[in-house]
C-alpha cells in the first residue's frame, strides 16, 4: 500500500468545500502543482461519471488527468480513480479520496492518494500509515515537510 | 515500472506496523543490532520479532548477517528513499493545489455570507 495523506483546515461550509472539488468550476480554480492555470475542466459529479482536467504548469508543461466519481456523497466524501494521460512518469490508475469532516471553524478535509493493488490491504494498512508520514520522511530523509 | 510500483507496495506494507517501524528507527540510531538487541524494548516474543524481521528483509529494508550464533541486523534504506520519492513527488503536486482550494472554498464562504 503506497499512499499519502494530506489535511487543510478550511474556513469553509463542507458543501462549499465539496462543490469546490467535484464540480468543474470549482476543480479549473485550484487543481495542479502550481499557480499555472487549468486549460480544461470537465466533471460530471455522480457515481460512474467522469472527469478531466488538462493544465499547464509555470514552467510551460502542460498535463491532463482524468479519471471516474467512484464514490461520490455530498458533502461528506468522494473517491476519484486517477490516471495521467499518456502514462507520464506513474502510469498506473490510483485512487484518490476527498473526506470532509464539519468542524466549528468550517470544515477539516482529508486528501489521501494512493496507489495500490489490493483493495483489502489498503483498507487494513490504512490506519497505521495516516499521521506516521510526518515522523518517517523527518527521521529517514532529514526533510521535514513544511 | 510494473517493477518499481510492486516494490513500493511492498516497503509500505512493512511501514505500516509499528513494531516495524520503531525497529527501523532503532537500526537508523545504532548502526547494527543483535537479534536480541532488537527484541529488547519491545513486549513481544523473539519469534513475532523473527517475523517482523523477515518482513522487513523481505522488503529489503534490512539485511541479516549470521557469524556464529549471533545475527547482525543492518538498515538498508534504499527502499525507503524509493518510497519517500513517490510520496514527496505527490506531496508536492498536492500541496499547492490544496491551499489553493482552501483559498477558494473561503472566497465562496465569505460571498455565501455577504450575500445572506
Amino acid at each position: 500500500m503506497t499512499s499519502l495523506t494530506l489535511v487543510r483546515r478550511i474556513k469553509a461550509r463542507p458543501s462549499i468545500v465539496f462543490d469546490a472539488v467535484t464540480t468543474a468550476e470549482g476543480i479549473a480554480q485550484w487543481w495542479g502543482p502550481d499557480a499555472g492555470p487549468v486549460l480544461r475542466a470537465e466533471a460530471d459529479p455522480r457515481k460512474g461519471g467522469r472527469y478531466r482536467v488538462r493544465f499547464r504548469t509555470l514552467a510551460g508543461t502542460e498535463h491532463e488527468s482524468s479519471g471516474e466519481f467512484l464514490e461520490i456523497v455530498r458533502p461528506e466524501r468522494v473517491v476519484l480513480s486517477w490516471r495521467w494521460k499518456g502514462g507520464g512518469e506513474d502510469p498506473n490508475e490510483s485512487r484518490v479520496e476527498i473526506v470532509l469532516r464539519p468542524i466549528p471553524e468550517g470544515t477539516e478535509l482529508t486528501f489521501t492518494h494512493s496507489l495500490l493493488h489490493d483493495e483489502a490491504t489498503r483498507r487494513t494498512h490504512e490506519a497505521g500509515w495516516t499521521g506516521s508520514l510526518d515522523k518517517l520522511e523527518a527521521r529517514f530523509m532529514g526533510q521535514p515537510i513544511p | 515500472m510494473v517493477n518499481y510500483q510492486a516494490r513500493l507496495d511492498v516497503t509500505f506494507a512493512a511501514l505500516v506496523d509499528p513494531t516495524r517501524r520503531a525497529i527501523l528507527a532503532q537500526l537508523e540510531r545504532q548502526e547494527s543490532a543483535s537479534v536480541s538487541e532488537l527484541a529488547a524494548p519491545f513486549k513481544i516474543r523473539l519469534p513475532a520479532v523473527m517475523k517482523h524481521l523477515d518482513v522487513l528483509a523481505g522488503a529489503g529494508l534490512i539485511t541479516r548477517v549470521k557469524s556464529g550464533r549471533t545475527v547482525t541486523v543492518r538498515l538498508r534504506p534504499q527502499p525507503m528513499r524509493e518510497a519517500m520519492r513517490w510520496l514527496s513527488r505527490y506531496e508536492r503536486f498536492w500541496s499547492g493545489g490544496l491551499d489553493r482550494l482552501a483559498a477558494h472554498a473561503e472566497r465562496k464562504e465569505a460571498e455565501a455570507c455577504k450575500s445572506r
